[in-house]
């Protein structure tokens, strides 16, 4: 079974290549049947192959497949090959069975589009490169997979580019992911120049047997490989693209926003653990990275008034709890957190996205209001989506993989109180700005009329979704409620345990409670800010200029604005400035002399029979006096 | 009768040449331009004739005969195209043709 691994990522590509191909000859249903039917696919096999390596594990718990070498050239020849342990298994099938279930929804949701072809063939394209990403046996091949969904996620943001805000937004993320990209890239040359190898296993045992920890290479390494992983993850300080990623279709930011290729970063730092472990002083910037986002990310999302930028800093913020996790060393947690997240947050953009479909393009939360009852579905699953973002206690996924890494950061050996208390902070924050979200979107009066209601394939994903964000957490339970944890048992054969302070305060179900107070108290909070004062939500809306430190959240810190002044501006007037230097004339002289000589030899061609006869004449005559007189 | 000389011969065939030659040079009408080549065409069969007799071979008028039948090809397709040419420019002007200028 475990063989067959090759066709997960093949099946998507094989996709694209045929929507690429066939483009304007295909309904779009054939369209739909291959864009959603070739990830279906995909994650059937994914799906088999996962019970396969769970029921009979391959020797030392780890497959890989090699299909052929790439190139071979200076000592350098990395392979085409798959690599399947317990931590790609679960990423694989999160990618396959979420990004079918979005692709299904594509269906409906792009129906009306004019490029629902293209639409298709970037998306298949995002889940092959995503696929090969998670899979890649070497770091060159997880660069391909990473710049690929790089440009996926490009195409996609800037899809309706016939505004050209969304092209600039696009433009935007490309731009500044390629700014971690770059430091990623280098962190490869870094470790091949090291230690002569790209192929990940033998790296890190590489790494462990010739540097020492805390060695200046080692934290090199880690530190450019850091770099990657902000630029992808949306992280402090190159997080200003991802609340414009929301520029794209909403089915795009659930899949690749939101989902999967956001948490691109926290895979590359699991499957690098061995050089983060080499490096403390960088794994404690990862979580102090990890903290400061995620309430940088809290404090912009409560000021937000678009629907998919609220979620877009939600999801920012919940990738710095998985970079929070990662830096205390609680790899498991993190990948637990990638999993639940990829629900809840798909979830909750989808059910964004049938709201949004619903009132004609509305963005604006405060022009929604009161469709509660319009929109049951949608209401019902952003409810359990924004529940399991808060994470309410026990009965959502939420609660059990963000417990486990606000108890983590505590009770880990590399844990400290202050992590612990960012952490907390967070969710207090968490459950407020996701129950603001709550009670203006579906609560209060309706202001826009509902013009178009969901079908079974925009349904069907949010039941899906909504029953995996209650049931997607027990299968990791705490210690207080009896240890029941086969995840962690499975990723403890691909990840290092997390060390853990005995008998730390952190474990004990007193923690817990707090930790779940915490979240109650937030919604409580929401409902008393907005649901219990109307006048205030009115006065908050209507405000014609809004409170200072409002907008100063709204534009995300002002983070837009700096990094304008600091490096656009110059940059651009180093360009004008630059304009005039001695390459220019020595360019625009070879043009200059091209356009002269098109304009004699133009003159020449004027059309006059009698002139070209005397020409040829004058040339006949000199050609044969030079024959007859030499 | 006198055989006339090469020298002679040739002469003729260079001033006839150069007669049609600067005649196309020099009128536009379309047709002179015709009867300029073919007056042209004429001094290279001249010079053909002239050259056969002066070496006895026959060659010189079999070429003759070659260069009668190229010239009356030469005249069918070039009246077509000055009828075609009259229909659509109206005139017999050679210098009207010069749309394909650079």
């Amino acid at each position: 079974m475990l063989q067959l691994l090759w066709i997960v990522p093949a099946l998507p590509a094989a996709g694209f290549v045929v929507l690429l191909l066939l483009n304007r000859h295909l309904s779009r249903r054939a369209t739909a049947l291959i864009g959603a039917g070739s990830v279906g696919l995909s994650a059937v096999v994914a799906i088999l192959i996962a019970v396969s390596f769970i029921t009979s594990p391959p020797p030392g718990d780890a497959y890989r497949q090699v299909l052929w070498t790439w190139f071979d050239t200076g000592g350098l020849a990395p392979q085409i090959a798959f690599y399947l342990d317990a931590m790609s298994v679960v990423f694989m099938v999160v990618i396959t069975f979420v990004g079918f279930l979005i692709h299904l929804y594509s269906t409906e949701f792009m129906e009306r589009d004019e490029g629902f072809t293209r639409f298709f063939m970037y998306m298949n394209l995002f889940v092959a490169s995503m696929l090969v990403l998670v899979l890649a046996d070497n770091l060159l091949l997880l660069y391909l997979g990473w710049e690929g969904v790089g440009m996926c996620s490009y195409l996609l943001i800037a899809f309706w580019q016939k505004d050209v805000q969304n092209v600039y937004c696009g433009r935007k993320a490309f731009i500044v992911t390629r700014v971690g990209d770059t430091a990623l890239i280098v962190g490869l040359f870094l470790l091949f120049t090291q230690l002569h190898t790209l192929e990940i296993q033998p790296l890190m045992a590489g790494a462990a047997k010739n540097w020492a920890a805390g060695s200046g290479v080692a934290v090199a390494a880690a530190a450019l490989l850091l770099g990657g992983a902000v630029g992808k993850s949306a992280q402090l300080p190159l997080q200003t693209w991802l609340p414009d990623a929301m520029a794209g279709p909403t089915p795009v930011s659930a899949l690749i926003h939101a989902a999967t290729m956001v948490t691109a970063g926290v895979y590359l730092i699991a499957r690098t653990n061995v050089l983060f472990t080499l490096a403390p002083d960088v794994r404690l910037a990862v979580a102090i990275i990890g903290t400061v986002t995620l309430l940088y990310a809290c404090f912009s999302a409560l000021a937000q008034h678009d629907i998919k930028r609220v979620l877009a800093y939600s999801t920012m913020s919940q990738i710095g709890y998985m970079f929070l996790a990662l830096g205390v060393a609680g790899w498991s947690a993190a990948i637990f957190h990638f999993m639940t997240h990829a629900f809840f947050k798909a979830l909750l953009f989808l059910a964004a996205g049938v709201v949004i479909e619903a009132l004609g393009g509305e963005h604006d939360i405060f022009k929604m209001g009161g469709l509660r009852r319009k929109l049951p579905t949608a209401f019902w699953a952003f409810i359990i989506g924004a529940a399991s973002l808060s994470a309410l206690p026990l009965i959502t996924d939420g609660f059990y993989s963000k417990d486990l890494i606000i108890e983590t950061s505590l009770g880990a050996v590399d844990g400290n109180a202050w992590l612990w208390l960012g952490a907390l902070a967070g969710s207090l924050l968490t459950s407020i700005y996701a129950f603001r979200l709550v009670f203006v979107v579906f609560f209060g009066e309706q202001q826009t009329p509902v013009t178009l209601h969901p079908r079974w394939r925009m349904k069907l994903p949010l039941v899906v979704l909504s029953v995996l964000s209650v049931v997607g957490g027990f299968v990791w339970l705490p210690g207080w409620m009896g240890g029941f944890h086969p995840f962690e048992t499975f990723l403890d054969t691909a990840l290092p345990v997390t060390q853990t302070v005995a008998g730390s305060f952190a474990y004990t179900g007193v923690a817990a409670l707090l930790t779940s107070l915490i979240a109650v108290v937030g919604v409580a909070l929401a409902t008393v800010w907005l649901v219990e004062s109307r006048a205030a939500l009115a006065r908050f809306a209507a405000r014609p200029t809004p409170h200072d430190v409002q907008t100063f959240w709204l534009n995300g810190w002002g983070f837009d604005w700096l990094y304008e002044h600091v490096f656009v501006i110059p940059v651009k007037w180093f360009a004008r400035v630059a304009r005039g230097d001695l390459v220019e004339p020595a360019f625009s002289g070879i043009a200059w002399l091209n356009l002269q000589a098109w304009r004699a030899l133009s003159a020449s061609q004027n059309g006059q029979l009698r002139v070209y006869i005397g020409v040829a004449g004058v040339g006949l005559a000199v050609i044969v006096a030079f024959v007859v007189l030499r | 009768m006198a055989a006339v000389s090469l020298d002679h011969g040739l002469i003729l065939a260079a001033i006839l040449f150069v007669i049609g030659f600067v005649g196309l040079l020099t009128r536009r009408n379309l047709i002179v331009a015709l009867a300029c080549i073919e007056i042209m065409l004429n001094a290279a069969g001249l010079a053909f004739v002239v050259a056969g007799a002066r070496w006895g071979s026959a060659d010189g008028q079999v070429m003759f005969l070659f260069v009668l039948a190229m010239a009356a090809a030469e005249v069918a397709v070039g009246l077509a195209l000055a009828i075609r040419f009259r229909q659509s420019l109206g005139r017999l002007d050679v210098d009207d043709a010069d749309e394909m200028k650079g």
